[in-house]
């Protein structure tokens, strides 16, 4: 083929032209249109992450020789180690779609089947360790409290003012655990006495310790302490 | 794949001059937006590390390297996650259409590193790092490109790969599992960075010495004056 040099720039340009959907990228560059792009970029993958979900596959379990030392348990919070819980008179109180809200006691949680599980705990900053960790199945105690299982969320408070919710389907996933139950003793106060969240198909920050409210609602009006401030709704593992 | 080619008569009518077109529309869109994401996806990772930068215990944490905070991508932990989850999906698309175009197009016959392309490896080697003699160019790339790239196209796989395992450890757990668990694709992840930054650090030096034609091809599509006789 044969062509002349002024037809060959006029082409050249037109070829460079169609490059400029990569320009689309620019927007990111702009402050104003930067936060909502990557909200969606996050919404987005917490909908891929919601729809990867299988509830019926389980996390990856460990041998005890595989156990992180419990010393090696690293204990992360957003504020105060130990919020100084006063046990005696601990209740968790439930509200939302159930049957039966009210306070529950520790007894009326240990009472329901207890199972222990070695699981990884994986941190969003990156670092994991594998832990023991017992107690009830939260689908039994959802069952028991007579909860909407159709209803799409369960939210936590806790004694430090730090919130969660969960999406039903983990919720209901036989591995989530109102855990009160680490390396076959209680819970250590620094590590959520004297109930927590054990979720393994979750990353930690899920994982709320120190619960003291549980709520099944239809409509989240926060999704998480950390959540609000920018981090992945989701985040299942 | 046979390049299209070109002759380009001077406007005088005096002198002709040869163009290849060597970039398909695809390639060079997928390329930019590759470019550009891994750049994100480097930048946001290396902020993302900064908030465990070991990968050792957590207790007793060793600090690995402490990468400055304005060679990252974010700010913060939570944003730095924003930008690499909103780019992976970019990095992916780009990734899937240049892998799907090349196959299905037969243009990767330009780029794949075949085995009787090992043969062309040491007198390329040769003369780029020992003064030896240039070896005739008979198409696109020379057998030491074809290497580069094909591992750099793998790179990109078990980046996804990695990435895939590090992100969902419990949906993907056999991936996880080849990798020696969350804990090695974690570190796995890593230096595929690295190995990826080296191939960049690589291809950009080309690229200045291979001279203007050759970038602008991946602008344009068309290579003025290629290296290689037209066939």
């Amino acid at each position: 083929m044969r062509s002349y040099e002024r037809k060959f720039k006029r082409m050249n340009r037109r070829e460079l032209l169609k490059l400029a959907p990569v320009l689309a990228l620019g927007a990111f560059a702009v402050p104003k249109f930067r936060e909502p792009l990557l909200k969606a970029g996050l919404g987005f993958s917490d909908w891929a992450s919601a729809k990867l979900f299988r509830k019926g596959h389980l996390a990856p379990t460990f041998a005890d020789s595989e156990l992180t030392p419990f010393r090696k348990f690293p204990i992360n919070d957003y504020d105060v180690d130990d919020p100084e819980v006063d046990f005696d008179k601990w209740t968790l109180t439930v509200t939302g779609a159930v049957q039966k809200p009210g306070d529950y006691t520790l007894a009326q949680i240990q009472a329901l089947p207890q199972f222990r599980q070695n699981t990884r705990h994986v941190c969003v900053e990156g670092w994991d360790v594998i832990g023991r960790f017992g107690g009830a199945r939260l689908s039994d105690y959802l069952k028991m409290i007579g909860a909407d299982l159709t209803a799409r969320f369960v939210t936590v408070e806790c004694a430090d003012d730090y919130y969660e919710s969960l999406d039903m389907a983990t919720a209901l996933h036989p591995q989530t655990l109102l855990c009160y139950e680490m390396y076959d003793e209680p819970l250590t106060r620094k590590h959520g006495a004297p109930l927590r969240l054990q979720i393994p198909t979750k990353v930690g920050y899920k994982q709320a310790k120190y619960l003291t409210d549980l709520k099944v609602t239809n409509i989240l009006e926060r999704v998480g302490y950390w959540e609000d401030q920018g981090y992945s709704d989701f985040y299942g593992l | 794949m046979r390049e299209a080619v070109l002759e380009i008569m001077s406007e005088k009518g005096d002198e002709v001059t040869t163009a290849v077109y060597e970039h398909p529309l695809p390639v060079r869109l997928c390329h930019w937006l590759n470019a550009i994401s891994l750049f994100v996806l480097a930048g946001s990772g290396l902020q993302i590390f900064r908030a465990f930068p070991s990968f050792g215990p957590k207790i007793p944490q060793h600090n690995l390297l402490d990468w400055p905070k304005s060679l990252a991508i974010g700010g913060w932990l939570g944003g730095a996650l924003q930008w690499h989850l909103t780019f992976m999906w970019i990095y992916l698309g780009s990734g899937l259409v240049y892998v799907g175009y090349q196959l299905f197009s037969g243009h990767y016959r330009q780029v794949l590193f075949v085995p009787r392309d090992i043969r062309g490896i040491w007198p390329m080697a040769r003369y780029y790092f020992f003064f030896g003699p240039n070896p005739p160019l008979t198409e696109a790339y020379n057998s030491l490109q074809k290497q580069a790239y094909t591992s750099a196209i793998g790179l990109g796989v078990l980046s996804v790969l990695t990435g895939l395992a590090i992100w969902k450890p419990v949906q993907f757990s056999w991936l996880a599992w080849m990798m020696g668990g969350f804990h090695y694709a974690r570190i796995w992840h890593f230096l595929i960075m690295w190995a990826m930054i080296l191939f960049l650090f690589g291809h950009l030096v080309m690229v200045v010495l291979h001279g203007w034609n050759n970038f602008v091809s991946m602008l344009t599509g068309w290579k003025k004056n290629p290296e290689y006789g037209p066939r």
